[in-house]
């Protein structure tokens, strides 16, 4: 088991993963060798904020901003949890 | 597409996975190769700039993977640029080698011109099996590459093909495999195209063997969970439903061969009755949607019985086309894997055969052919006699 994230936590796309945007799925994917994972809209605009700067308060307070109305903080931690075990993203 | 699933709908699919084969020369000579035995048939490769169309052709019809593959891909001088295009692309880039003409500068090369990943393959755990079936004396070079691919930050694929004649290291390749911080772990079982077909009866494992390797796979799997991801292919030889061969034909893949034929899979080459389209003559777009060849077993129309009435139709797809064709004579007939083939048997006496023979010194004392130009040249010969 990975350390648990926290809300001071700084994740970013790990080297061996890339994050693109694939206009003919229309959707964001994680790429791999040999591999592909086509992710949910949330899912997206999560990772999109993983940028090895922000935190992941700043990231849900980003979120909130654009997505007002919604409460997303269980969803950003259970999504980043799975992420993180999936070596998706790692700790800057 | 490990986890690209298929999705129903009325659309055409698109080529996600774009297998690029740059070259048939190879200084290796692996037994179980699965170019085709007629390579040498095979003279003028495609140039950069045919490759440059190629990729973004493929790009535009939705490819995201592209596998520079060969032969060895190493012996293009325009390797670099290759890459440089693909990534400028935005595809994955996937250098797939025996590591055999690299070197600490082009690996550092590689990752200038946007390289994403390095599979390296190994013939064996041990310095002499490896050399021996590599037919080189590879494998120190190989070690070397492996701890380099590291070094410059690529993650590693190792990929280790199973026969006979290795199926007894497979505690040692994992070992191996750890030592060299592999991130993946390729234990392939040899599927039976190409030389490999030609080699069966001296490659094909033992059941006893198999359950050995089965059982140490599933043993590193648990214990490396989290560290490094081991895929055991399974043999489809020892089982009675067919493989979902290539996901589909016409469904995922596109295979483009070093003269431009355009393929559904790397072994179609051999079936009869294709027009093989060209990528000279011919856009990708016309070949993937168009083509008679990319039709011809898309979807389930094209299925005769036991297929075409067993529920299980939707899920296998009938299995393999070359191996039906290799097998039965007929590429629409159902892969003779499947025990409701009425060729089953011929599977099942062949590994029963082996089961028996092997071991025994007139068995193993028939020959390897080993895949080079000369032994292709010869077997080229050898079948136009026989036709003529």
């Amino acid at each position: 088991m990975k350390p648990a994230l926290n809300s001071g936590s700084i994740p970013e796309i790990a080297p061996t993963f890339r994050f693109q945007w694939e206009k003919a799925q229309d959707c964001y994917v994680i790429l791999y060798p040999e591999g592909m994972v086509k992710l949910s809209p949330s899912a997206g605009e999560i990772l999109k904020r993983c940028d090895g700067a922000s935190s992941i308060n700043n990231i849900i307070e980003d979120l909130n901003k654009q997505f007002p109305g919604n409460d997303l903080e269980k969803d950003v931690y259970k999504f980043l949890e799975e992420a993180h075990e999936n070596g998706w993203i790692r700790e800057k | 597409m490990k986890t690209v699933g298929s999705e129903k709908s009325n659309k055409l699919p698109q080529p996600l996975w774009l297998l690029a084969e740059l070259t048939y020369a190879c200084p290796l000579q692996c037994p179980y190769c699965s170019n085709p035995v007629e390579m040498a048939n095979v003279k003028k490769e495609l140039s950069t700039d045919d490759w440059f169309r190629v990729m973004q052709q493929a790009r535009e019809m939705g490819a995201t993977q592209l596998g520079f593959s060969g032969g060895e891909p190493l012996i293009r001088k325009d390797l670099e640029l290759l890459i440089a295009e693909a990534r400028r692309l935005g595809f994955y880039t996937n250098l797939i080698t025996s590591g055999v003409g690299m070197d600490e500068n082009r690996i550092k090369a590689f990752k200038e011109a946007g390289l994403d990943h390095i599979q390296v393959s190994f013939q064996a755990s041990s310095e002499e099996l490896n050399n021996f079936i590599a037919g080189t004396d590879s494998f120190q070079h190989k070690l070397e590459m492996a701890r380099l691919v590291k070094k410059y930050g690529y993650p590693m694929v190792l990929c280790f093909v199973l026969h006979r004649r290795n199926e007894e290291q497979i505690r040692d390749i994992l070992e191996l495999s750890i030592v060299l911080e592999a991130d993946y772990v390729e234990l392939a079982t040899t599927q039976y195209y190409g030389w490999a077909y030609h080699n069966r009866e001296q490659l094909l494992p033992t059941r006893a063997q198999l359950k050995h390797a089965e059982e140490v796979a599933k043993e590193y799997q648990e214990k490396m969970k989290g560290k490094m991801r081991i895929f055991y292919i399974i043999p489809d030889y020892f089982e009675d439903r067919p493989k979902r061969c290539m996901d589909g034909w016409g469904h995922v893949f596109l295979t483009i061969t070093p003269d431009g034929t355009a393929l559904p899979c790397h072994a179609a080459r051999q079936l009869p009755g294709l027009e093989f389209p060209n990528v000279r003559d011919k856009s990708v777009e016309w070949i993937w949607n168009d083509s008679p060849d990319f039709n011809k077993f898309r979807g389930l129309d094209w299925m005769k019985e036991p297929c075409r009435s067993c529920p299980e139709k939707e899920k296998d797809l009938g299995g393999c086309r070359c191996q039906a064709y290799m097998i039965t004579g007929d590429a629409r007939n159902a892969d003779p894997v499947c025990s409701k083939s009425p060729h089953h048997n011929k599977i099942v006496d062949l590994v029963e055969r082996v089961g028996e023979l092997a071991g025994t010194p007139a068995f193993e004392a028939k020959p390897i052919v080993f895949r080079n130009m000369k032994a292709s040249r010869k077997l080229i010969k050898e079948k136009e006699t026989l036709t003529v």
